[in-house]
């Protein structure tokens, strides 16, 4: 399999490979933007509603504390939910390009 | 030989242990800090003796032949990630402030979702051993392999001097070794793993380490989590109800803790604001940890040591669940260190906090006059001695593969170096980086480099974040951008750092050290002062003038006596020491004693340092940017300069390589695959 044989544009507008671009697009970005915000709140929740971080929900439990550890899980899952969505459906799309790559012309 | 040079490190390490003095651990149980310390060091040196048989070709130096797990990269990445500052630095910002502290932990695990979603496999798939490589893509080789090169430098010099200086205080503290035979052991030892071993070697003793770690901190969450029956709340009242810990509050709140009931004081712990002061600056620290991770030269290069992108995401997502559960531990280890150490004690030790996990071991062991409380400290510091080594052989191999590999082989020998050739560059460069980090750690002895982490991550998100993230999704940048965006980013960053209150300003250092030695004035009482609003953003950010900062609410305070200096006061003690009968109490003033004639000698040694300076190193008088973490300005800055110049400016051939680039980094076709063993 040398450079030469493939052609590289052709792949690219390949709708197989469309496809695939669009969907991690779209995917991609919707989780990037949800986590960065997700995360933002936290210091901006520390310092201008310091109130409500106050509150207490269990026992000396308060919002900030459980708000702080939501984050984790958050993190966590946003790990989760792509890895799942990338093993199963990103791979086979790609690996389907790769197996017809030499014919794309 | 590598069992001569391996023999001799032991022995330096050995002699330097001979010239410990003094430091937390009592001279009758030095033997088993030694003891400990050796065990974990001769691990790690065997395993450089096994690696170093399979260290051959330039893949196998820089990428350990692309056959390490996605679960031991996870690892490995974990290890990297979990430096001395972050294992005890956090610790003791949590012990000693709470919430605020744990507030750090967030951010350093959502850093790696960017990691994970954007940057780790398009890294894998298009990259070879460096970020010059990811670069050099679409774009002029030897431009940007010079340009990404400076910046890995810059980026892991920063780091690697925080962790050398860190790592000498902290083996210092611990077991009282000199801070130069501390920092030359740690030099010597890093540059056995990397010279000899190689990635192969450097990724395995941050999985041993990373592990020990982790071990380490369950065993201590155990014990300390037990008593209440492993349930938060319990947990949490403990430390709410403990008189350590409302004292620390009160001293921390000062007068408005006035009216505060013992309950409300330690409740306020779990509350935010006892350390992060300034809404802004928080953001932009935030900012520069969540983007800056990705840019980190020794995390990318992480991505070339596994055989595929699918490996490179479970080495990702492994690495977020180990660096999560070890954060959500630091929230153990620091409030566990408060209520049974003491805020008092472990900031006596360190002002930064940085013992207090390794006190809170030797509590949870029995105590410092106990064999076992001795042998828990030996552990947890030998594995944070184990961490700054390993995090510092990630820097010295990233800084290395710069010199040799983007500047030498790709830049001054066109890509035609022969393969022996390149292992021998690989290995001269890292010697040459590793003489000079240890150079640097002593040169930088008794600095303040607490900034230096923050300012890598500010660097590495304002310069190698926004060339990697747009050379990988957007078609118009090109080369100019590129070295514009990253010069202009990186230096934003380190100017405005320079600017900012990060930097020694010798008038407020002298009126601090006045205000010890002659006391101050009393003051009468202050009503309350309502919160003042500011005048936008731009006066939040730099000090202009006529322009009002924001202030917050003060509450009234009552009138204060005045406070007489230490000098006076160590005279009064030492007047009445006589007169004493009670043991305790004498114990007491001795204490004091003590305590005030190292604050006496620390003011005065400040004053002879600034003496007959009144500006700052860049001649200011004081800060002109009022942050200390660049990131708000600079990373945009970043960002913006990559896109403006690629806007103005053509560039055939980041062009005509777009469509090869991003076919290959969303499929992984033509990656560079793993080498059979």
């Amino acid at each position: 399999m040398t450079k030469s044989e493939m052609n590289w544009a052709a792949i690219d507008a390949d709708p197989r490979f469309q496809a695939l671009h669009r969907k991690k697009t779209a995917f991609l970005w919707g989780l990037m933007i949800f986590s960065v915000a997700f995360y933002f709140l936290l210091p901006i929740g520390a310092a201008y509603y310091q109130d409500l971080f106050r509150v207490r929900v269990w026992g000396p439990m308060n919002v900030g504390i459980l708000f702080a550890l939501s984050q984790f899980i958050v993190a966590w899952g946003i790990a989760w939910i792509y890895a799942r969505r990338a093993n199963r459906e990103f791979d086979a799309m790609a690996a389907e390009i790769i197996r017809d790559a030499h014919n794309i012309r | 030989m590598n069992l001569k040079a391996i023999g001799a490190t032991a022995l330096l390490l050995a002699s330097g242990a001979a010239l410990a003095a003094d430091g937390a651990v009592a001279d009758q149980f030095k033997w088993l800090t030694f003891a400990v310390f050796g065990a974990i060091i001769g691990l790690t040196m065997y395993i450089t003796w096994w690696a170093a048989k399979r260290v051959h070709s330039t893949s196998e130096f820089y990428a350990a032949g692309r056959s390490v797990s996605g679960v031991q990269n996870g690892w490995a990445i974990a290890g990297d990630y979990l430096s001395a500052a972050s294992f005890l630095g956090i610790a003791g910002l949590i012990s000693l402030y709470g919430y605020d502290g744990f507030m750090y932990s967030v951010g350093f695990l959502v850093a790696y979702i960017t990691v994970l979603l954007v940057i780790a496999e398009p890294c894998r798939n298009i990259g070879k051993y460096t970020l010059g490589d990811i670069l050099a893509f679409r774009n002029d080789p030897k431009k940007v392999k010079t340009i990404a090169a400076l910046s890995t430098i810059t980026v892991s010099t920063f780091y690697l001097t925080a962790q050398m200086v860190g790592g000498g205080v902290l083996v210092k503290t611990l077991i009282g070794i000199d801070y130069e035979v501390s920092v030359i052991g740690v030099g010597v030892l890093m540059l056995a793993y990397v010279v000899f071993g190689g990635m192969v070697a450097t990724t395995w003793v941050q999985i041993v380490k990373a592990v020990l770690l982790v071990t380490a901190s369950l065993l201590l969450v155990m014990f300390t989590w037990a008593p209440y029956g492993f349930s938060l709340p319990a947990f949490l009242q403990g430390v709410v109800g403990d008189a350590k810990v409302q004292a620390q509050v009160a001293k921390l709140l000062g007068d408005a803790a006035a009216n505060m009931s013992a309950e409300e004081l330690g409740q306020r712990l779990l509350e935010p604001g006892l350390f992060l002061k300034n809404p802004i600056d928080q953001i932009s620290l935030g900012m520069a940890l969540v983007f800056g991770t990705a840019g980190l030269p020794h995390i990318l290069m992480r991505f070339f040591t596994v055989p595929s992108a699918q490996e490179a995401r479970k080495s990702v997502i492994w690495a977020m669940a180990i660096i999560g559960g070890f954060y959500v531990l630091t929230l153990f280890l620091g409030l566990g260190a408060a209520i049974h150490v003491g805020p008092a004690s472990i900031a006596g030790l360190d002002k930064g906090g940085n013992m207090a996990a390794p006190l809170l071991a030797q509590y949870l062991g029995g105590g410092a006059d106990s064999v076992l409380g001795n042998l828990f400290l030996a552990f947890v510091a030998a594995v944070a001695f184990a961490t700054i080594v390993a995090v510092v052989a990630g820097l010295v191999l990233a800084s290395a593969s710069a010199m040799a590999h983007d500047i030498y082989v790709g830049v001054i020998r066109g890509d035609r170096a022969t393969p022996e050739e390149q292992v021998k560059a690989a290995r001269i460069s890292s010697v040459i980086v590793g003489v000079v980090a240890i150079f640097i750690g002593i040169a930088a002895k008794g600095q303040n480099v607490a900034h230096l982490v923050g300012l890598a991550f500010a660097v590495a998100a304002s310069s190698n974040l926004p060339a990697v993230f747009l050379t990988l999704y957007w078609k118009r940048c090109n080369t100019q951008g590129i070295v514009w965006g990253m010069l202009v980013g990186a230096a934003s960053a380190i100017a405005l750092v320079m600017i900012s209150p990060n930097m020694t300003y010798p008038q407020a250092v002298t009126r601090d050290a006045r205000k010890v030695l002659e006391g101050e004035p009393a003051a009468p009482a202050k009503a309350a002062v309502p919160a003042v609003p500011g005048d936008g953003l731009l006066c939040e950010l730099f000090a202009l003038r006529d322009c009002q900062k924001a202030e917050p609410a003060k509450p009234a305070a009552p009138a204060r006596e005045a406070k007489p200096g230490a000098p006076e006061k160590l005279a009064r003690l030492r007047d009445t020491l006589p007169t004493l009968t009670d043991a305790v109490e004498r114990d007491k003033a001795n204490q004091e004693i003590a305590k005030l004639e190292k604050d006496i000698a620390k003011a005065r040694e400040d004053l002879a340092k600034v003496a007959g300076q009144t500006t700052s190193m860049v001649g200011l008088e004081q800060p002109f940017f009022l942050l200390k973490n660049p990131g708000i300005i600079s990373i945009p800055l970043g960002f913006l300069m990559v896109i403006l110049v690629s806007l103005l400016t053509r560039d055939r051939r980041s062009e005509a390589m777009w469509d090869e680039l991003y076919v290959r980094q969303n499929t992984g076709i033509h990656a560079e695959g793993a080498t059979a063993h």
